[in-house]
């Protein structure tokens, strides 16, 4: 800790005591949830309505401003989910623990979405629903990580034991995420290539990328919000009998 | 660009508004679901609070 200034090291000290991070989400809570509906609307507003359709997919690739941004976020937060079970495993940080399991259910609803919207893009344009492909296939063991890590958590009753043998499955499953991204270019599909998350130019026309990035920035507001909707449920459950729960509860009854 | 055309989705309206519909579906329940969990166990402990007292 030596190397960090002493504010931003009080910071982090403070946000990581729980009834200080209670607090601190609900006061943040109406300014995320008013963000992620200005970025929302907009996106949608852009992708189904202002973009123009595409000269080969016609509207059906309209479907891309669900599936992109969720297919993204499914391998975002499993790496948010990694680290945050990392920092737990090595520093002992409750709150790390708490965000670590709590990201695995949005994770996984962003994983679902993926998948399905994939198949009623694909049904139209591939002709089938489902191929056992690379990119699909691996996709689909990224939502059994995701399930497992939260059958893993309630399977064991002493939370602190559940949270050291999540993140090391976590950990594991982590070589899984450069599959599916690379797995495009490693193995031939029907998936397409990127459009937009590799070294060269996008290949993708503005009044199409912009929508995109709008609807990838509100899921990331979503992830922050369904999360800590989450970690505070965790929160309570783990410290019920702590005296900041009481006074929580005294004052809500009041 | 009519509301009806606009729904019609060029013919694709069954595969674009299911996806659009299972994606808003699934989101709001992940999110809701740990609210109401919560308020649940809140209104748990209050009760056990009381009981002692």
């Amino acid at each position: 800790m030596f190397l960090i200034p002493e504010p931003i090291g009080r910071f982090f000290h403070r946000l990581a005591s729980p009834p200080h991070f209670y607090a601190l989400t609900n006061r943040l809570m109406p300014w995320l949830v008013a963000l992620f509906l200005i970025l929302l609307i907009s996106g949608l507003v852009g992708g189904l309505y202002l973009a123009p359709a595409d000269y080969q997919q016609g509207d059906s690739y309209r479907i891309i401003y669900i599936h992109v941004p969720a297919a993204w976020m499914s391998l975002f937060i499993y790496m948010m989910m990694a680290i945050a079970g990392a920092i737990g495993l090595i520093w002992r940080i409750k709150l790390a623990e708490i965000v670590a399991i709590s990201s695995a259910p949005v994770g996984a609803a962003f994983t679902f979405i993926a998948l399905v919207t994939g198949s009623l893009w694909g049904k139209p344009m591939w002709g089938t629903w489902w191929v056992w492909d690379a990119r699909l296939t691996s996709e689909l063991i990224l939502l059994f990580l995701y399930l497992g890590v939260i059958g893993l958590y309630g399977a064991i009753d002493d939370k602190k034991t559940a949270s050291k043998a999540v993140a090391i499955l976590a950990l594991v499953g982590v070589v899984n995420i450069p599959i599916i991204h690379y797995s495009v270019e490693w193995w031939s599909t029907l998936h397409q290539g990127a459009t937009v998350t590799k070294m060269d130019k996008p290949s993708i026309h503005v009044s199409m990328l912009i929508p995109l990035l709008l609807m990838a920035l509100a899921f990331k507001f979503y992830y922050v919000i369904a999360m800590l909707q989450r970690a505070k449920l965790e929160l309570l459950q783990r410290e019920r009998t702590a005296q900041w729960v009481k006074k929580l509860i005294t004052e809500q009854t009041l | 660009m009519t509301l009806a055309e606009f729904f019609y989705m060029g013919g694709y309206a069954f595969y674009v508004w299911t996806a659009y519909g299972i994606c808003f579906v699934v989101l709001l329940a992940t999110m809701i679901l740990p609210m109401i969990k919560r308020k649940q166990l809140l209104r748990k402990l209050a009760l056990k609070e009381q009981r002692q007292l």
